[in-house]
């Protein structure tokens, strides 16, 4: 070991510390900065001009900032329940299996190895109003002669990327909540059984608590991923048609980049951080009750 | 002899009901990814027909061909991607599961003052959104020289595994019975030989789940890598996949074929690791 006056776990935590420091909390100072001043890409010269909150004001009136932030939350909640419940019953289906469960547990993974910029592609294909896939499957079946177009209506573009975004995380919950199915114990459920309960009753009152910790933590995982949903929205539909399917991540970086206006946008990111240590701050709370219904809080 | 038929009536449909499901479930998973190998192997004219052409008529290499070949016959440089990809991955793969090691097990095994601020702290530096790290990240690497440079972006994927790494690999040590280690130390181990003789191959099937979760992110990162790479020299693989776009139109062939490239590492590697991966989530997540 390093022989030095220093704490065994300060010399320990040092590599973490110092790369998180580096890479994460100096850009992030940086940023903070630029968001007090009218800091544009094209004018270097504007970084050092001090404007005060002038970027937050502007950002927290701004009306397609709050439909960004309402239409990103919006996206969170159905997302993360939906893939929850999904995953859920998909890690279900696959547990129950006896026979070549291992094949069906790498292929439940597939999504995974899906760059999130692939599926954004994948989807833009299958979703194209007129070669996609789903619109020639619906017009084959003729169930419908016109072509819909999912990318285009703002209602329909919302469900399509949902569609995408389910589509690729699915798995995340699915693979932690199979994890959590094996770690229950089989003494209690064969009690139940004895006892006469339902195999409703004995998934409700013996299995789900035991799994609530894994979904909490798919949970608190997938909602520290939210920045992920970028490349899929950006390249779908790049926040269009009119602003229509508009998230925070898309707005924020064509602020950024296409208009230039890093101040504002940093301003902007500062704002919807908050959202995501919320839905951290909220997911630990829960995993953290979960456990100790269970006993097993640290 | 009704309520026994009925019972096995009952049993019968639910097992149908359960095949049937999964066998549904499996497909909505697969068909996505399988029309993406299938549409690598067919020509444009057919992947854009209307109607709809849904068998093939034939299937042919053309798409990997001209994905391979020079630039101008709508070539990329597929391979210089595919070892930038490789060599960034695998290299911030290995440090952020070291690191990840020294601080999990600092977690696990040392009492000191702030540890649920110092590990709520690390945790957050996740939630930064990668878009907004992006702008400040660029103007760093700008200065620093690390633009366009395989190290700038092995930094910037460390950074973004190591709070998970710690987190999964925390819960792993975490289940590593300390009178083990105490056992190991009163035979005559050091602390040091001790951690690697009896602790690490205990928690090994974890670390190997915490080492394939951060190598499919940065194998599959995008905004950050679009940002921070300029030139063949370090685009990884999903930025290349913008190559074959153009202001108005997509060569879906080609970038399909891109795709199958992409996913087989991914592939192979998860299935390799797959078992790990239950044995060790199983492991860590309930006490991690």
């Amino acid at each position: 070991m390093v022989r030095s006056r220093l704490p065994t776990w300060f010399v320990l935590l040092l590599p973490a510390i110092i790369i998180l420091v580096a890479v994460v909390l100096i850009p992030l100072i940086l940023s903070l900065y630029s968001s007090f001043t009218p800091y544009r890409l094209t004018r270097p010269e504007t970084l050092y001009k001090w404007i005060g909150l002038f970027n937050y004001e502007k950002a927290v009136t701004s009306a397609h900032f709050w439909a960004a932030f309402g239409r990103t939350v919006l996206l969170l909640t159905i997302a993360l329940n939906l893939e929850m419940l999904m995953g859920l019953g998909l890690a279900l289906l696959v547990n129950k299996v006896t026979y070549g469960q291992r094949a069906l547990r790498t292929i439940m993974m597939f999504p995974m190895m899906f760059s999130p910029v692939l599926v954004g592609f994948q989807f833009k294909f299958i979703f194209n109003d007129n070669v996609g896939l789903v619109n020639n499957a619906l017009q084959s079946l003729g169930l419908t002669d016109v072509a819909i177009p999912w990318l285009v209506d703002g209602q329909l573009a919302f469900i399509s990327i949902l569609v995408a975004e389910m589509w690729s995380s699915t798995s995340v919950f699915a693979i932690l909540i199979l994890a959590g199915l094996f770690a229950v114990p089989r003494d209690p459920i064969e009690a139940a059984k004895v006892d006469g309960c339902t195999p409703w009753q004995s998934f409700r009152h013996i299995t789900l608590p035991y799994i609530m910790p894994f979904i909490y933590i798919a949970l608190a995982i997938r909602s520290l991923d939210v920045a992920r949903a970028y490349d899929i929205v950006q390249i779908m539909t790049n926040g269009g048609p009119a602003r229509r399917t508009e998230l925070l991540w898309t707005l924020i970086g064509r602020t950024g980049y296409v208009d230039a206006k890093m101040g504002y946008a940093n301003a902007m990111a500062y704002v919807s951080i908050f959202l995501a240590i919320a839905f951290t701050i909220y997911f630990f709370r829960k995993l953290n009750a979960a456990r100790a219904e269970l006993g097993m809080a640290r | 002899m009704d309520q026994n038929l009925k019972h096995r009536i009952q049993a019968q449909t639910a097992k149908v009901l359960h095949l049937v499901a999964l066998f549904i479930a499996m497909c909505i998973i697969c068909i996505p990814g399988l029309w993406v190998v299938l549409n690598s192997l067919r020509p444009t004219v057919e992947i854009m027909a209307k109607p709809p052409v849904w068998i093939p008529s034939e299937l042919n290499l053309d798409n990997y061909r001209a994905m391979f070949g020079a630039v101008g016959e709508g070539g990329v440089p597929v391979l210089q991607y595919f070892t930038n990809s490789l060599i960034i991955s695998v290299t911030s793969t290995l440090i952020a599961v070291l690191i990840g090691m020294a601080g999990g097990y600092a977690f696990a095994r040392y009492q000191f003052k702030g540890k649920a601020a110092i590990f709520i702290g690390l945790m957050l530096t996740r939630a930064v959104p990668g878009v907004s790290l992006s702008l400040p990240l660029f103007i760093v690497m700008a200065k620093t020289g690390l633009i366009d440079t395989h190290i700038g972006l092995i930094l910037v994927y460390i950074a973004l595994n190591v709070p998970f790494t710690i987190w999964l690999i925390d819960g792993f040590f975490r289940q590593v019975p300390i009178d083990l280690a105490h056992a190991a130390e009163i035979d005559g181990c050091t602390r040091w030989q001790a951690f690697w003789k009896v602790e690490f191959p205990v928690a090994r099937a974890g670390i190997a789940s915490a080492g394939i979760f951060a190598f499919l992110t940065s194998w599959n990162e995008y905004a950050l890598a679009s940002q921070l790479t300029r030139s063949t020299f370090s685009k990884t693989m999903p930025v290349g996949l913008r190559d074959f776009t153009s202001e108005f139109t997509i060569n879906w062939g080609g970038m399909c074929a891109l795709a199958v490239l992409m996913i087989i590492p991914a592939l192979i590697l998860t299935f390799i690791v797959q078992k790990h991966l239950i044995a060790g989530l199983t492991f860590g997540g309930v006490k991690g």
